[in-house]
């Protein structure tokens, strides 16, 4: 039923992709991140929050789709729904149904209730095709209450010594949570790549707190003392550097890690993520209670020897996701 | 541990020496007094024996948290820390333990003549009392290497600079022997105990590379130019007939050179002499790679000193009977050192040879020719100056010779440790022999991050391995590899080990064909 091609995995039946990285006709796409929803496609097919991203990253003349989740529907034959991922707005978990056999794409995850995206939602399955990013038991995450607190008093931290605190995370998804995070703590700034995909937030009627948006080429005095949230791609430039006075934060589940964190060399590193930790990837696992495992992407060879030895047959498929990483 | 906690997340997450000094100061002034003084300790070395063997914390980690040993194997690899390992694989502690820093270091103390039930139920108990970074810390305490982001003279620095003290007393009474029990932070670090102890050395005096024209630096005849000798510098101690031999590596090394420690012994009078250890052979100075052979030993056997026969070089006198002489010239110094040694001296203590160049132009000559004495380079020293404690710009100057080179390609990688966790960093290195690649050296510094980025990217992509912390890579990237150095070692396949490898460049224009071969290398070897 599910065959995984060098242009992406592919339903056979039903004669689509999912998440393809090579042009076909009919791509169903889980989430809005860069390595799944590439550009070419005939015809796209997503969450209706997901419709505006696609159409603000990949371009407003594609052809696409939305759908709920939770409202099945046909494709020659498949009977096709999304289930919340948890992962970022309208991430999908799509899941299959053809001749009474079930078959759940997971794309990227996390369990954590994270405040905006829709909370993520087991789906029983035969087959599970899962990520795995943080498949290794180094990898914990604290409650999201308890990572707010960390940020707050990191904010605290630097106003007393009268510093801009800085916080670097994907302009789509990990940025939104930061800025609904330190709501409280002061004025906020983001980056305007930040702040388009903020719109999409507002279109899906997601309220986030209110915000500047900043030009670092052009103003950077008013930032004095204040929040700003940048994207990863600002962390090798010189635009950082322009900010007086600065303490910069890098916010990603890598940041778990002393080495990660020293070999950015930030002032402060907090391991928040948007993919689920070790006990999370396993959990989702086990709920499904799928008969085999397929790991896409992560910690693949790790993740599925582990799951065979707890006896769960899994093995890894080679996929071009999770290129985005490198934080 | 609160303090101490915050102190070691703030030099270990920021490359700012600011904040860093910031922290430190922050916790100087916070932090009760028994802390300070085991902070001390750990930072210079002063460490309790290790109580408990590291492989018992991984089984008991195991345990715990039931995850099999190649899992285990996989997350070390990602992490690049065993101590960090523990500490993060472990579940969330369900108590907490605001003991200070000296309460644990006590118990870790005394833990060392307890039962292994009694070790087990304690680290246990800590473990599940702390939470993730505490925990890293404690693991630390409990053996290890304690490498904070600090090095030693950035820490004296630091801490010569919030008492208002020159930093050489504070090295000079750190240095030697203490302990947290007996001694006062301020007293110690205000060097109110420095006469307390016979053995203590002086601070070295170190040189930075020259960065000039020779002809910048004035006429020839202000300096005192010397070979830059290839072996161990020492302080060399005689007090009230005891003798010490420190390294530079501030370690007591007295055991492992008997015959200079009789030899010093013999001298009429009481001296802290500087000087540079070497292996010599019918008044020859041999190749580094020999003198190692005596380092590290527990015995030095009589076979061993006969086939290493050791002598010092004498560089510097710095006391005499008992009269710090540091702030005397240079000249006056060495003056001194040739009348001392000429009382004294014999075939172990030798007088390290001045160079007599009329001008510039003849000493390169001399430095160009530095490798067919096994020297290093040439050592320029200002006649008129001080003995420094540690670094200062002016008074010394080092002026090594070229490295040697050679194109090697790339076999072997493995994920780096500390910051260099996440990628691969550090790399084993082959040259040709016939229709074979055998291994040559291990290198792990040179690239800048962006080409450990694209290297670590690399090596994913064409590894065989898919578990465990090495990757075979298929030779295919060519790297030109700068050392010191070369001599015949069982070490590495190829029969032959490298001084101080490193990367000096990746060679994108290289193939795998173009590498060197091992007959060429061989003919490097002195």
């Amino acid at each position: 039923m599910i065959q995984f091609t060098s242009k992406g995995i592919y339903c056979v039946p039903g004669k689509f992709y999912l998440d393809p990285w090579q042009p076909v006709d009919l791509a169903i796409i889980t989430h809005g991140h860069a390595d799944h929803a590439y550009p070419g496609m005939k015809k796209y097919l997503c969450h209706h929050f997901t419709v505006n991203i696609l159409k603000s990253r990949i371009g407003h003349d594609i052809q696409v789709e939305g759908v709920a989740y939770n409202r099945p529907f046909h494709i020659n034959g498949v009977k096709i729904s999304l289930h919340p991922a948890g992962h970022i707005i309208g991430s999908s978990q799509i899941r299959m149904e053809y001749k009474g056999k079930v078959i759940v794409f997971t794309g990227d995850y996390k369990i954590q209730d994270d405040g905006l995206s829709t909370p993520f939602e087991p789906v029983k399955c035969h087959e599970l095709i899962t990520e795995s990013t943080f498949g290794l038991p180094i990898y914990h995450w604290e409650s999201v209450a308890a990572q707010t607190q960390r940020l707050n008093e990191w904010i605290t931290h630097n106003q007393g010594f009268k510093k801009t605190s800085v916080f670097i995370g994907y302009s789509l998804g990990k940025s939104q949570r930061i800025l609904n995070a330190v709501k409280d703590m002061g004025e906020v700034y983001v980056h305007y790549s930040i702040a388009k995909l903020n719109m999409a937030y507002s279109e899906a009627g997601i309220q986030l707190p209110p915000y500047h948006i900043v030009d670092l080429r052009k103003d950077t005095k008013q930032l004095d003392g204040k929040i700003v949230l940048l994207p990863p791609a600002l962390l090798d430039t010189h635009l950082l550097q322009k900010i007086p006075n600065v303490a910069y934060a890098i916010c990603s589940g890598w940041m778990q890690i002393r080495g990660a964190r020293r070999w950015r060399s930030a002032d402060a590193g907090f391991a928040i993520s948007d993919h689920a930790d070790w006990n999370g990837l396993l959990q989702v696992v086990k709920d499904s209670e799928a008969e085999k495992v397929y790991v896409t992407h992560g910690q693949t060879a790790t993740f599925s020897k582990y799951l065979n030895e707890i006896g769960i047959e899994a093995e890894e498929v080679k996929t071009n996701y999770g290129e985005e990483i490198s934080l | 541990m609160i303090e101490f906690a915050t102190l070691i997340n703030a030099l270990d997450s920021s490359n700012k020496t600011s904040l860093k000094k910031e922290a430190i100061i922050r916790f100087l002034t916070f932090a009760p007094e028994k802390d300070k003084l085991w902070f001390l300790a750990l930072m210079t070395g002063k460490r309790p024996k290790r109580p408990i063997a590291t492989k018992d914390l991984k089984t008991w980690v195991l345990e715990l948290t039931n995850i099999p040993e190649w899992l285990f194997t996989e997350c070390y690899a990602a992490v690049g820390d065993l101590s960090e390992t523990l500490s993060l694989l472990l579940p969330p502690p369900t108590e907490r333990n605001d003991k200070s820093l000296s309460d644990w270091m006590e118990d870790i103390v005394i833990l060392a003549n307890a039962s292994m039930s009694e070790k087990k139920a304690f680290v246990l108990a800590s473990w599940n009392a702390l939470n993730t970074i505490e925990r890293f810390i404690f693991n630390k305490l409990l053996g290890g290497s304690f490498r904070l982001g600090i090095s030693a003279k950035g820490l004296i620095n630091t801490i010569a600079a919030h008492f208002q003290i020159e930093p050489s007393i504070v090295a000079h009474s750190i240095m030697g022997e203490w302990n947290p029990y007996d001694f006062e932070f301020d007293k110690l670090v205000r060097g109110e105990y420095s006469n307390t102890s016979l053995s203590k050395p002086y601070p070295f005096c170190l040189a930075y590379p020259i960065e000039k024209e020779l002809e910048a630096l004035g006429p020839i005849i202000e300096w005192q130019c010397e070979h830059k000798w290839d072996g161990i510098r020492g302080q060399l101690i005689k007090r009230n007939e005891e003798v010490f031999i420190w390294s530079r590596g501030e370690e007591l090394v007295t055991a492992q050179f008997p015959e200079i420690t009789d030899a010093l012994r013999q001298w009429k009078d009481n001296v802290v002499l500087d000087g540079e250890i070497l292996a010599a052979k019918d008044g020859r100075i041999l190749n580094f790679t020999e003198l190692q052979k005596r380092i590290n030993r527990k015995v030095i056997s009589r076979t061993l000193r006969e086939e290493v026969p050791v002598v010092v070089y004498l560089y510097d006198v710095l006391e005499l009977n008992g009269q710090d002489l540091r702030s005397d010239p240079l000249q006056v110094r060495r003056n001194l050192l040739e009348q001392l040694h000429q009382r004294n001296g014999d075939d172990i203590m030798q007088l390290s040879p001045l160079i007599h160049c009329a001008d510039w132009t003849a000493l390169r000559l001399v430095q160009a020719a530095s490798r067919e004495v096994n020297s290093e380079g040439i050592m320029l020293k200002k006649k008129n100056t001080i003995y420094y404690a540690g670094r200062k710009k002016g008074g010394w100057w080092k002026w090594k010779v070229n490295p040697m080179t050679i194109d090697a390609v790339l076999i072997y990688a493995q994920k780096g440790s500390g910051r260099r966790s996440g990628h691969y960093t550090d790399y084993t290195f082959a040259v040709k022999e016939g229709d074979h690649l055998v291994s040559i050296a291990k290198a792990y510094s040179g690239l800048t991050d962006k080409e450990i980025l694209e290297v670590s990217r690399f090596v994913k992509q064409n590894s065989l391995e898919k578990f465990g912390p090495v990757r075979t890579v298929k030779p295919e990237l060519v790297f030109e590899i700068a050392f010191e150095g070369i001599g015949y070692s069982k070490r590495h396949k190829s029969g032959v080990a490298l001084r101080f490898p490193r990367i000096l460049r990746w060679r994108r224009d290289k193939k795998a064909i173009d590498i060197d071969t091992l007959e060429d290398i061989k003919k490097l070897i002195p």
